[in-house]
């Protein structure tokens, strides 16, 4: 099954390289012409996000550096734990929804020093590859067509965030343990 | 709600650091994030620019009109207000594959597309998240990925004997994830159109 999927992700980009300009010149569309039209909205729309990303970047960064993620971290891990959250994964599980990068960061120091096939090392990733960073996603995908209300997105894209990490919580130690 | 976390976040961080003495920690790590943000934007120019020529191409052919007709089904009850056969829903359905597939390059700009897409729907203010973004967003963020390719490689590197072993948990962590994202959108979008906001 793993071998398979990896194929299709293998030759996905290829395969859709060459059947769509094939399929576009069987239409009769000049395909130069018309790529290189769609290519050149690509500078303004990704300049777009920078005002988006560094606002929420800037922000991520002194809740991180500050030690504030760290009095975020402690002061839900009582009750975290209490609900059979590991206390190691936990700033990981913090991490996840604001920096895809610290939060791989974490979950790779995990695997180093518990191994990647104990508990802590399955959960972690588990954890790590259920769920995408959604302020990340929410910041660029929303940033791009110029929205700053974003309304109730990041309400179910955190109540997902929780869900994915109870349910993570949970298949591990039915598979894990 | 944006406004109150943002704030939040820059507040409590600053308070954090002063209380543990090291206040000046605050410059650099802000100055950090915002060449952060510079950076990220800058990279995706060469995948964004290269997807939307793609793109352009797929729908000049009809590709994208034929994909959105063949999922009708699923998306008309996902996305009500989304005319049938919009191209936002062909780049939608692109998107979604692409995550699914685990081919993060290729999604990105897939995903901006649909926005850009999704915001030529918008009747109302600019501003402002329309009812099929959040629902959009709540499908992206909680995707699905079949080989969770990163973490994988990383478990190889550390000398795992079954790296793979965390794919079946994975998916089903995600697919829970995902049920409860699209039932809290459904949720919130009643209760925000009661409330007219």
């Amino acid at each position: 099954m793993y071998e398979i999927i990896s194929e299709i992700s293998r030759w996905a980009i290829p395969l859709t390289l060459l059947l769509v300009p094939l399929a576009a010149m069987v239409r009769g569309v000049p395909v130069f012409e018309t790529f290189v039209e769609g290519a050149g909205e690509g500078f303004a729309t990704a300049i777009k996000t920078i005002p988006y990303l560094v606002a929420m970047l800037v922000a991520i960064n002194i809740f991180r550096a500050s030690g504030a993620m760290d009095v975020l971290v402690h002061t839900l891990s009582p009750y975290l734990n209490r609900l059979g959250f590991p206390a190691e994964v936990l700033p990981h599980a913090v991490m996840r929804p604001l920096s895809g990068g610290a939060a791989l960061g974490i979950a790779t120091d995990l695997i180093a020093t518990h191994g990647p096939d104990s508990f802590i090392g399955r959960l972690v990733s588990t954890m790590q590859g259920s769920t995408d960073t959604t302020f990340y996603v929410l910041t660029l995908y929303f940033g791009s067509v110029g929205i700053s209300r974003y309304r109730y997105a990041i309400v179910s894209g955190l109540a997902a965030d929780f869900t994915t990490l109870a349910a993570s919580v949970f298949i591990a130690h039915q598979v894990f343990r | 709600m944006v406004n109150y976390i943002w704030l939040g976040m820059i507040v409590f961080g600053i308070l954090t650091a002063a209380a543990h003495g090291q206040v000046e920690v605050v410059t650099k790590a802000a100055l950090e994030g915002a060449a952060n943000g510079v950076k990220v934007s800058l990279n995706l120019i060469a995948i964004i620019a290269f997807w939307l020529g793609i793109m352009r191409l797929a729908e000049a052919a009809g590709l994208v009109r034929a994909l959105a007709r063949l999922v009708r089904p699923l998306t008309a009850v996902l996305f009500p207000s989304v005319p049938r056969e919009h191209p936002a829903m062909g780049a939608i359905i692109m998107n979604l594959s692409a995550n699914i597939l685990g081919l993060g390059n290729a999604a990105t700009p897939m995903g901006l597309i649909a926005m850009q897409e999704l915001q030529k729907l918008n009747r109302g203010d600019p501003k402002t998240a329309t009812d099929a973004m959040c629902t959009f967003l709540a499908l992206n963020t909680s995707c699905l990925t079949l080989i969770p390719s990163t973490i994988i490689g990383i478990r190889l590197m550390h000398g795992s004997a079954d790296p793979t072993a965390i794919v079946g948990t994975t998916i089903f962590a995600t697919a829970c994830g995902m049920a409860v994202a699209v039932t809290v959108d459904r949720v919130m979008r009643y209760i925000y159109s009661n409330q007219g906001r």
